[in-house]
């Protein structure tokens, strides 16, 4: 899988045409690293906006607006945030316990699944795989799904909520096989003379040999929890159990709610409070594990969007 | 297979079908069961009559949909979003794929990837608050700078005019690195012996991915736009849902089916109607996704999808 990793590498060393730099190549870097700058500019741009905003005081800001660079700085809005941090704090709890369980229980059976609809002597792979592809093709809609949820299976308003509705995705699950089919059939026919069970192949042998895989569809299926709203919306009123993008959504859209989540964690009621610097530090602080993570992680989603596009 | 092979291969396999049995039970439960549901769509819906119980009205919820009008504005709004968001994407992960391997250096290339690629990490509750804080009339961004050169505030969330501009720019923005990783890694596969000889035979760069790159990706861009082109009745719910909101006086250039469908079940909580909204998406959906993959099967066997 770091093939491609080697291969951007190796490029660069290519034999370019010896000796003097050609005029098409020079006006082609031109290009490259004017449009290039401008398009990563675009893209980190909001991010300084939103930082700067949540350290600009909150006076300048109704005075002058949102700006680039502070115009000045002030670290009100996070102290307060700091200082009243038990809604926030929930809000990280809810969102750390589903991203964990989630992860870990979604990546499980989605190898689990994987490794049974690759497996050639199980005779009904393509039935179950058309069973399991078929919903990514047709589905009954928001509402029956909705009632399904409520009114059936009575999720509303349990942690679980957020996490089943999304456990298992069929492109995963269909990366994992691909990814599985490649492990030589050699390796487990040993264990199988040896007298191993499949599911102690599956968990001895297949698991620790798709590690990288693991690893990239792990990272997806974990960033899609930490990032879910959309369950909350649907089904969580309880404010013990909203996750922290739903509580930044909560947070962005009602002034009031804010003001009474600060109240009641303590705040003194007739305090002023930034709203506006407020809203950027609460966006920041929801961001910033991803954020900080990111270096770290970004080549683990490469990898795994270049083994997709491979295999389609 | 007789009946006692069938059972004896049950027996068989048990533990390989009891591996199964979470992710059947998971797609039972979230998706095929649900399906029964959409005999909701030719019901009039009550909470004592519940999914079964409620009274029949024929086709009554898809009639007020299409007499409403709503159904053209939704259906134009989700297709001509898609149609845009799919051609100024990939024009521009393209472009960004095929210079970031062909005209920048290692170093920079790496850097910039890493910037390209952060927005498609973060949600989109926070692209949300992103778009305020650019767009918001007393204190953003966008007017912080009109004023300061002498120019008039725009009022961007009364003024529906600008939300197509708006909403295909920040779908780019998302994507682009998600997207353009998927086009370098085609341009990676390419046959580096055809650049070589186009260079010996004194083609330039720009005729060199004119003529070489461009069409070496074609298989690629076609498989991907088509399979795009299955999903165009399909709208990106968390995106239009945090950009607008329930901000009315933008729907008509702005509300998509899923934007529609939500509403209708929560805000008016009419079951009825937003399930035959539903079921009219699905069944779209499902002929626009047979239709792209007969395509994507008579251009290129092997990447079609079934």
């Amino acid at each position: 899988m770091s093939a491609t990793v080697n291969q951007i590498e190796k490029s660069d060393k290519a034999p370019k045409s010896a000796g003097k730099m050609q005029m098409d190549r020079l006006a082609l870097n031109l290009i490259g690293y004017t449009f290039i700058t401008l398009l990563a500019v675009i893209c980190i741009f909001p991010f300084l906006l939103v930082v700067s905003s949540s350290l600009t005081e909150e006076s300048k800001i109704i005075e002058d607006g949102f700006q680039l660079f502070p115009t000045a700085f002030s670290v009100e809005a996070y102290s307060l945030l700091f200082k009243y941090p038990t809604q926030m704090l929930k809000a990280y709890g809810v969102t750390i316990a589903v991203t964990v369980l989630g992860t870990a229980l979604g990546l499980f059976v989605t190898a689990m699944t994987a490794y049974v609809l690759q497996r050639k002597d199980f005779k009904w792979r393509n039935q179950f795989s058309f069973f399991f592809f078929f919903t990514t093709l047709f589905s009954g809609g928001l509402v029956p799904w909705y009632l399904m949820i409520v009114n059936y299976l009575d999720l509303k308003d349990r942690l679980i909520v957020l996490i089943l509705p999304m456990l298992l995705n069929v492109f995963y699950i269909i990366v994992m096989k691909s990814f599985m089919s490649s492990i030589p059939e050699a390796i487990t026919e040993s264990a199988k003379i040896d007298g191993a069970g499949d599911f102690r192949i599956f968990l001895q042998l297949i698991i620790p040999l798709s590690k990288p895989a693991l690893a990239t569809i792990g990272l997806f299926i974990a960033l899609a929890y930490w990032n879910d709203w959309y369950n909350a919306l649907l089904f969580v009123s309880s404010e013990n159990l909203m996750p922290l993008q739903y509580y930044l959504y909560k947070m962005l859209g009602n002034m009031d709610g804010m003001r009474r989540a600060m109240v009641s964690s303590g705040a003194v009621v007739t305090m002023n409070i930034p709203t506006e610097s407020l809203k950027m530090a609460m966006t920041i602080v929801a961001t910033g594990p991803i954020l900080l993570a990111y270096p770290f992680i970004q080549r683990y989603f490469v990898q795994g969007l270049t083994i997709g596009a491979v295999k389609g | 297979m007789n009946r006692r092979g069938f059972i004896g291969y049950v027996i068989k396999q048990r533990t390989l079908l009891l591996m199964l049995t979470p992710a059947v039970l998971f797609f039972l439960l979230f998706a095929y069961v649900p399906m029964a549901g959409i005999v909701l769509a030719f019901k009039q819906f009550n909470y004592t009559g519940g999914v079964f119980g409620s009274p029949w009205n024929g086709w009554d919820n898809f009639r007020f949909f299409f007499e409403s009008g709503n159904a053209w504005m939704v259906t134009r709004n989700t297709a001509l979003y898609n149609i845009a968001f799919i051609i100024v994407n990939n024009v521009l992960q393209i472009a960004a794929a095929i210079l970031l391997f062909e005209a920048v250096g290692k170093w920079f290339r790496k850097i910039s990837q890493t910037v390209m690629f952060l927005p498609y990490f973060i949600s989109w509750v926070v692209v949300g608050a992103i778009a305020y804080n650019l767009f918001n009339y007393d204190v953003g961004t966008l007017n912080s700078i009109l004023t300061a050169v002498g120019l008039e505030p725009v009022d961007v969330y009364n003024t529906p005019a600008y939300w197509p501009y708006i909403l295909v720019l920040v779908s780019a923005w998302k994507t682009l690195g998600y997207g353009s990783v998927m086009y370098l890694a085609a341009i990676i596969g390419i046959d580096k012996e055809m650049y070589e000889a186009a260079e010996i035979d004194g083609a330039n760069i720009f005729q060199r991915i004119y003529r070489i790159t461009i069409p070496n990706l074609f298989p690629t861009i076609i498989i991907l736009v088509l399979l795009a082109i299955g999903n165009i009745f399909r709208g990106d719910f968390g995106m239009f849902y945090n950009m607008v909101g329930t901000n009315g006086l933008l729907f008509s250039y702005t509300d998509v089916i899923d934007t529609f469908v939500f509403r209708t079940l929560t805000t008016s909580n009419e079951v009825g109607l937003s399930a035959a909204v539903g079921f009219y998406q699905s069944v779209l959906g499902f002929a626009t996704i047979l239709l792209a993959n007969y395509a994507v099967r008579k251009y290129d066997k092997d990447h079609a999808l079934f």
